[in-house]
């Protein structure tokens, strides 16, 4: 097991050195003038365009700079925006708030996907089976920020249920209908996913067997059944996290979220690729570790599964 | 007594028990139907024709494509006709969805906007699947190092997050000057599948592993059969299912993919104005005027919903143990 | 069926089907899976059912364990008695009851029939904890007894091992062991030894053998493997179509079959004094049972077969003391060999 961690660092790093390349390139390598519209009107000073092009090593070739950037990055050094904002302080301050959102939004989408799952997968069919067949489909169906806004309209305007928007504290309470909003997609996947795992499991042979064995109804289900269809569902759940993080965006701006995503997009429009690169990275970075934890979990989870 | 032998040979003991007995070749078939046997493939369009699941999904997107490729079908008014007179103005007889912003019939522009809205979809799950599924049946007939690259190259775009990475390569076309129907459309299209190829790579991939450790393919191997052959002869049929059940839902994902871009302003743009951007444009005036945002919203909904139908329909039909 | 008939003693057997019929109810139509099937067994007693797939040995093992998918399953009609007590007719609280403590099951493949993702020992435990109340340790100290009682070397280590970290065999002796746990007095084995190795196959068959002894178990071999049976299996009863077709001791249906079926059977089997002479087979295959042809079921297949055949069922014929075959011409089939 302790070679195949090994093994999987080891992969994991020209990953993550190709991945945050491709987004250092992608970003510093746009065509056209970096500093337009930086000093007003009129354009850049010369002694201006001097100091920005040494501060961001302008002048190297894009490896290089890349490799300089990444070095500050390892001693935990995001750099400046162009205006002179630290951009490891703007990160520290809003990274947290999309952890909690996106915490919430597998809490929820767990426990209800695992509810609807199990209920309906051993039932079969039926209404309740219908009915979270249908209500998945369209959760599938419809794009987060569909369903984001019409939520936001119904609750927060219409019925006034909640404040329309999220303050800039963003405690855990004010987060769980944006945490719905964001989970509703995976909350699809998960019921359907446990739905299909306890249906396929319930007739296997070794729940024949336990019933043979004269065990209680109860256990079968609620510890032979549960225990082997939750596997690929936990680790779905996993690598959510992972996925959530980088992709809560479009929640964050429809609930005036401060988080990360927010940082990015406003850093893109404003063509501060300092912000840009450093939220990547640090997404991508956690999003890969996440992935290998899960993967490490599964072999934990079942025994067949065994790492050398 | 007779003698049990003659009893057997040709009497009508034998004629009566063919509808009872079944001839060796299909003892699968425990219910005897008459007829050869049939492929995957073909078993699969017979079951499919039979579900109602795809005949409503199959029809709402037969529909969809009509409109896409006749809009002046479907609508006489002109989708840029802009109206100040009735700005906003909410659906009546003669503008069935309402008016936006500028005047302009929203019905005209849902029914117009129709054919960008599917061009993307499509186009992204083409290239996605062609691209994905290129380099996953490679790497997994190739195994070896070859798989290790592709698949670790595969995980540096895995990596990148969706909506992050699309915003950074789209940003990048908007800044080079991409501009024009067709070219934003590419972009779109690009940018999508950019960042999905891995996914359909990863599905091909498995499955031309799983289809290599199979018998017949060691066979065809032993009897001299050459790599492309084998590709194609053996291996692609078999892996084509999943990857087709991903390619009809990736469908429908892509669509909304693109309203969600459209909706953060980076996707598609004038002239090519699909549902998406119908919906960005509605955004300050939902309170007022939610007609705006609710037909087009509608359309989309309806749309992927159909996809997603349609690729359930094709997965049941398509998995050999579900028969 | 009188004591001339079965060869039992007049206290009622220890496991006994009485004319039970099973049928399944599926889209296509009702299949007639069991048609009025009767055995017994008798403590210290082994009753091999042989039959092709199909036959429906299987189907009234489960139901004997009450284990039937119960749609689209449906009993209608017979009884199942153990120790006299149809249990057919007892609330499912009984039914449960009797599982394991009273009638044991063992399936064929021993690796999907245990669960993956527990150990051995766990399985084996849980009967011991949940039926029986014991404590954690006493159930270790119990299990791992059980698994030396099945020859399991190495058994103290072995009980903290997964499913899939066993041999065959192995598995198949765990969950033989499994099975005894709560010292069942009747044992169904379905098909223990297809999924294994003939030498392996040989050594579980006298294992069973051995714990039948010991504990003086009524056993019931479920299995197609003609060469299987006969070390074993003190009475035979032989299955075609969801019925029973002939019925005897071991010694004599070897010596002379008394049903067409049987005899076909026996011819099937590869003989070494036989080498270089083409395998017999019996042609065609076993019927839908959708679809069980009139008369006798086995007569398009048969090669005695006469017209009296395709019309009217054979009921079945004493042959003597404790054996019976549904055959028209059972006594000339007896006799002409």
């Amino acid at each position: 097991m302790g070679r195949y961690v090994l093994r999987r660092l080891l992969q994991l790093i020209p990953v993550f050195i190709g991945c945050t390349f491709l987004i250092y390139v992608l970003v510093w390598s746009i065509p056209g003038n970096p500093f337009a519209g930086m000093c007003g009107e009129r354009p850049c000073p010369d002694s201006f365009i001097a100091m920005m092009t040494d501060k961001y090593n302008l002048d190297d070739n894009v490896v290089v700079q890349y490799f300089k950037y990444m070095g500050n990055l390892l001693t935990g050094d995001f750099g400046e925006t162009f205006s002179g904002l630290d951009v490891g302080e703007l990160i520290s301050l809003r990274y947290p708030v999309s952890v909690r959102l996106a915490l919430v939004a597998v809490a929820i989408e767990a426990v209800i996907g695992l509810v609807a799952g199990i209920l309906t997968g051993l039932r079969g069919r039926g209404f309740l089976d219908n009915l979270v067949l249908v209500s998945t489909l369209f959760l599938i169906a419809i794009p987060t920020f569909v369903t984001g806004f019409v939520i936001q309209i119904l609750l927060g305007f219409q019925w006034e249920i909640m404040t329309p928007t999220v303050s800039s504290e963003a405690n855990w309470s004010e987060l769980i209908i944006p945490g719905f909003v964001l989970g509703s997609l995976s909350m699809a996947y998960v019921s359907r996913l446990t739905r299909t795992s306890i249906a396929e499991n319930k007739r296997s042979d070794y729940i024949r067997t336990a019933l043979a064995k004269g065990q209680p109804q109860r256990r079968i289900v609620w510890v032979h059944l549960l225990r082997n269809s939750v596997i690929p569902v936990l680790t779905f759940l996993g690598t959510d996290i992972g996925t959530l993080m980088g992709g809560a965006i479009v929640t964050e701006g429809i609930f005036g979220i401060n988080g990360v995503g927010r940082l990015v997009y406003d850093g893109i429009l404003s063509k501060e690729g300092v912000i840009v690169t450093g939220v990547v990275v640090l997404l991508v970075l956690v999003f890969l570790v996440i992935n290998l934890i899960i993967d490490l979990l599964y072999a934990v989870l079942d025994p067949r599964i065994r790492y050398d | 007594m007779t003698d049990p032998t003659a009893a057997a040979a040709g009497s009508t003991a034998t004629r009566d028990s063919e509808s009872y007995v079944i001839a060796a070749e299909h003892v699968e078939d425990v219910v005897a139907k008459p007829g050869k046997p049939r492929s995957l493939a073909s078993d699969a369009w017979h079951d499919l024709r039979r579900r109602p699941l795809f005949a409503v999904a199959g029809s709402v997107i037969l529909l969809l494509v009509i409109v896409a490729l006749f809009p002046g079908l479907f609508t006489d008014a002109d989708p840029d006709l802009k109206n100040l007179a009735h700005t906003r103005e909410p659906p009546s007889g003669d503008a069935w969805f309402g008016y936006d912003l500028q005047g302009r019939d929203v019905y005209a522009r849902v029914v117009y906007g129709t054919r960008w809205s599917l061009l993307v979809g499509l186009g992204a799950a083409v290239v996605t699947v062609l691209l994905g599924s290129v380099l996953g049946i490679f790497a997994g007939f190739a195994g070896g190092w070859v798989d290790g690259l592709l698949s670790r190259i595969g995980e540096i775009f895995f990596g990148l997050p969706f909506v992050l990475g699309a915003i950074v390569i789209l940003t990048l076309f908007r800044n080079a000057g991409v501009s024009g129907a067709l070219p934003i459309v590419g972009a779109v299209v690009a940018s999508l599948a950019v960042l999905s190829w891995p996914v359909a790579m990863r599905i091909m991939r498995s499955a031309a592993i799983a289809a290599k450790q199979q018998d017949y393919v060691k066979a065809a191997r032993a009897l001299g059969a050459r790599p492309a052959r084998i590709v194609f002869r053996h291996l692609l049929p078999n892996c084509l299912a999943p990857v087709l059940v991903y390619a009809t839902i990736a469908l429908g994902a892509f669509i909304g993919a693109e309203a969600t871009l459209s909706f953060l302003g980076i996707g598609l743009r004038d002239p090519a104005v699909s549902w998406g951007v119908m919906i960005a444009d509605s955004r300050n005036f939902v309170r007022v005027a939610p007609h705006m945002l609710l037909f087009p919203a509608g359309f989309l909904t309806v749309t992927v919903l159909a996809f997603v139908m349609l690729g359930d329909a094709v997965r049941e039909a398509l998995d050999p143990k579900m028969r | 069926m009188t004591t001339e008939e079965t060869g039992h003693l007049p206290e009622p057997p220890l496991l006994e089907v009485d004319g039970l019929f099973v049928e399944f109810r599926t889209r296509d139509g009702v299949a007639r899976v069991l048609n009025g099937v009767s055995y017994a067994v008798d403590a210290g007693e082994t009753l091999a059912v042989l039959g092709e797939s199909g036959s429906g040995k299987s189907v009234t093992a489960q139901a004997i364990m009450g284990i039937l998918d119960v749609p689209p399953a449906v009993v209608t009609g017979g009884e199942i008695r153990y120790r006299g007590e149809n249990l057919l007719a007892v609330d499912e609280n009984r039914r449960t009851e009797v599982r394991a403590q009273g009638i044991a099951m063992v399936f064929q493949d021993a690796l999907s029939a245990l669960n993956p993702v527990f150990t051995v020992g766990f399985q084996i435990e849980e009967q011991l904890r949940v039926r029986l109340g014991m404590t954690r340790r006493e159930a270790r100290i119990r299990a791992v007894e059980l698994l030396d009682l099945v020859r399991i070397p190495n058994a103290k280590r072995r009980v903290r091992q997964y499913p899939h970290e066993f041999s065959g065999g192995m598995r198949q002796r765990a969950m033989i062991a499994m099975s005894l746990a709560l010292d069942p007095e009747v044992l169904i084995a379905d098909e223990p030894t297809t999924a294994l190795d003939v030498t392996v196959q040989a050594q579980i068959m006298d294992l069973l053998a051995e714990i039948q002894a010991e504990r003086r178990m009524g056993l019931i071999l479920i299995t197609h493997d003609l060469g299987v049976v006969a070390e074993v299996a003190d009475r035979i009863a032989v299955m075609y179509a969801g019925r029973i077709v002939e019925h005897a001791d071991a010694v004599s249906l070897y010596r002379r079959p008394g049903h067409p079926y049987t005899a076909a059977l026996m011819e099937s089997l590869p003989r070494l004094d036989l080498k270089g002479a083409e395998l017999n087979t019996i042609k065609g295959l076993p019927p839908s049972l959708l679809n069980i042809p009139a008369g006798c079921p086995f007569h398009p297949r048969c090669l005695m077969a006469q017209d009296l055949c395709r019309t009217d069922v054979p009921t079945g014929h004493r042959l003597g003391l404790g054996r019976m075959s549904a055959c028209h011409f059972a006594e000339e089939l007896v006799r002409s060999v």
